[in-house]
């Protein structure tokens, strides 16, 4: 973020001005509070389009989903992982603060000593335990089961990353700059992987997935698991494909092969 | 003989060197808020795995313990032991003012504490965290009236009534903050019911153990006598409710003995946790546990004040360590996504989480403590909270003046 040139320069730092800075601040602080709120009525009505017909929305005609085959998915290979950060603006870090929406995760059965690979991220579940304990509904899934969390309602509680099954979400430690214009993201609120939804929006593909083809893997399908004639469906009803930790019974949109 | 309420009297040294303590504490617990809403949660031990950390603990003792000071005022109000009947103001202080410090550190450690009102105003009804809000102001409101009925001599018909609603609704506060963790399916170290009558356990222990502190503090502050047989009574108390504490602990840890699949945890939190291992067995188990228990069992207990005061200590530290343990230890189990595989990834998964509390963690926590403390020395100044005396005379005094009236 490039600094506001209207802002006045730090080297005026004398008693006075401090103490004028400090009214300021308070000033501003309490215009903020009282302001606030309008603010915000503003920011909604904003964000409908500006031009053209208003979206009809997310249909529950539609399930998104993914199926992938951990077969095809490369040991060592992070191009869906690059994708998603490039796509959404992540920092790419692995630090334990940093935010990872998609990571590759390496299995070895004990038993057998088998290994593979496949990628790990938000498993759009039916019944999404985070929407559950969310306090203020800002973790929702919409109706197409994309599961998102709500950037205005969040307030950085983090019980969404206590309940998630597969640790998907990552919480924002640091102040964000250079954001993506279609992908906001703020300091002190939950996120995690939105399946794209601004790609999807636009009848487009997640990152994640047209990665993995250009890689010539293909290891990750996506399309409508409402839909019977869709790939994904016909893949899902003629092979035998698994949820994680489907016992707990959350119907996860994200399905994976051969594990 | 009636044994009166009075404000604390005169302005000794020692209460204004406390508050100017307490509020410096408490203000420098600001300042560590300030920096780390400015830096983010950066600056804190916190992380992606170590979601919740060290003013959880703080927040979650402070809650649990502020159901459990009420219990002196449940005593006298709900089980009919008029002996306690003096103190039960002081009782319902002392959770008011706990469940405000604990809500103070819990909501300022938010990502968006700026965000309150949003927290006031949305409210998912299927999250036990939602209706914690309006378990915590419920309890809030239950107490204050139970306080004025018991404080106004025209309500105080009312006492009963309202001590009956009081001690109900901090079942359903305690049971809502076990559930917290109990609700958790997704984790090894929660997802159990056991979770909610362990919290009510620990809460008439830490509750009662701060109580005492409290009590002992302000009687020789300012110079009110406590008579042995009440104090041998409140260390009998004690002793059972630690021994509830200890019991559900232990069918917690067997009940996941059991438990083929929550093996690795126990083993984890039992044998080879590192910090959590030694923790749990030197905490909860035996400086906040056996040894109290032994040390409150001498017959002649009544008479041994610092014996009293160091078990309550013991059960406040050991408090804080089982919450530690049960916290932050349950998230430094890594989560099992694939059973029966060895995992590794970029995101710590299937290894143990690492967390190091950070000073501003520290001082947050603390500030909370020093609200409590402020709150509690305020209201014993300026209203009578406090018996003006205790000792075995009044009390049996007190006893008899009450079977008289109800002959």
């Amino acid at each position: 973020m490039t600094p506001d040139p209207s802002s006045p320069s730090k080297d005026a730092g004398d008693t006075k001005s401090s103490r004028r800075g400090f009214m300021a601040v308070a000033a501003a602080g309490i215009a903020g509070i009282l302001i606030a709120p309008g603010v915000r009525l503003i920011e909604i009505a904003q964000a409908a389009p500006a031009t053209g017909t208003p979206s009809p929305g997310a249909s529950s005609k539609v399930r998104w989903g993914m199926l992938i085959d951990s077969t095809k998915c490369a040991s060592g290979c992070t191009d869906c992982v690059t994708a998603c950060n490039t796509e959404n603006g992540l920092s790419g870090g692995t630090k334990a603060t940093d935010s990872q929406w998609i990571r590759k995760i390496e299995i070895k059965e004990v038993r057998t000593g088998k290994t593979q690979s496949l990628p790990m991220m938000c498993q759009h579940c039916a019944e999404p335990p985070c929407v559950d304990v969310c306090p203020t509904g800002a973790s929702f899934k919409r109706a197409d089961g994309i599961v998102l969390v709500d950037k205005h309602t969040c307030i950085g509680c983090r019980y969404c990353m206590m309940a998630c099954p597969y640790k998907a979400r990552s919480f924002v430690h640091e102040p964000q700059h250079n954001q993506k214009s279609d992908v906001p993201r703020g300091m002190g609120t939950v996120e995690a992987c939105t399946m794209c939804v601004h790609k999807v929006d636009k009848g487009e593909m997640p990152a994640c997935v047209s990665a993995c083809a250009s890689a010539g893997h293909e290891a990750i399908l996506f399309g409508d698991l409402n839909n019977p004639q869709s790939d994904i469906s016909k893949r899902i009803a003629s092979y035998p494909s698994r949820q994680i930790r489907e016992n707990l019974n959350l119907d996860t949109g994200v399905r994976y092969l051969g594990i | 003989m009636k044994i009166e309420l009075r404000p604390l009297q005169g302005t000794s040294p020692g209460y204004y060197l406390l508050m100017g303590g307490m509020a410096l504490v408490a203000l420098v617990g600001l300042a560590a808020v300030w920096f780390m809403e400015h830096n983010g949660h950066i600056v804190t031990g916190m992380n992606n795995q170590i979601v919740w950390g060290l003013p959880h603990v703080f927040a979650v003792f402070l809650v649990v313990a502020a159901s459990g000071a009420l219990n002196v005022a449940s005593m006298a109000s709900v089980f009919g032991k008029t002996d306690y009947k003096p103190l039960a103001p002081l009782s319902g202080l002392l959770a008011i003012a706990l469940l405000l410090g604990g809500l103070t550190v819990l909501m300022l450690d938010l990502g968006r504490p700026d965000r309150l009102i949003v927290a006031m105003t949305y409210y998912n009804f299927k999250s036990i965290f939602a209706l914690n809000i309006f378990l915590y102001s419920g309890f809030m409101g239950f107490v204050i009236v139970y306080l004025w009925t018991m404080m106004e001599r025209r309500m105080n018909r009312f006492t009963p009534v309202a001590g009956l609603f009081a001690f109900v609704w901090r079942m359903a506060l305690t049971t809502g903050t076990g559930s917290i963790f109990g609700f958790l399916v997704a984790r090894q170290a929660y997802d159990s019911a056991l979770l909610a009558p362990l919290f009510i356990a620990l809460s008439f222990s830490y509750g009662l153990a701060v109580f005492l502190l409290v009590l002992m503090l302000a009687s020789n502050g300012s110079g009110r006598p406590l008579g042995d047989a009440l104090m041998a009574k409140f260390a009998r108390l004690q002793v059972i409710f630690i021994s509830a504490g200890l019991y559900f602990v232990t069918v917690y840890y067997l009940t996941n003995l059991y438990f083929t699949r929550h093996h690795a945890f126990d083993r984890f939190i039992l044998m080879d946790g590192g910090i959590y291992t030694l923790l749990f067995w030197l905490g909860p188990v035996l400086l906040g546990g056996v040894l109290p228990l032994v040390l409150l069992l001498h017959p002649r207990i009544g008479q041994m004040r610092r014996r009293i005061a160091a078990c309550a200590a013991l059960v406040v530290g050991g408090g804080f360590a089982q919450m530690y343990v049960t916290i932050i230890g349950g998230q430094a189990f890594p989560l099992v996504i694939f059973p029966g595989h060895q995992v590794s990834s970029s995101f710590s998964d299937g290894v143990i989480n690492t967390y190091s509390p950070s000073l501003p963690e520290w001082l947050l926590g603390f500030g909370g403590i020093a609200i409590v403390g402020i709150i509690v020395m305020v209201a014993l100044k300026v209203m009578g909270f406090l018996p003006e005396r205790l000792d075995d005379e009044a009390m049996q005094h007190h006893a008899a003046a009450l079977a008289a009236a109800s002959a």
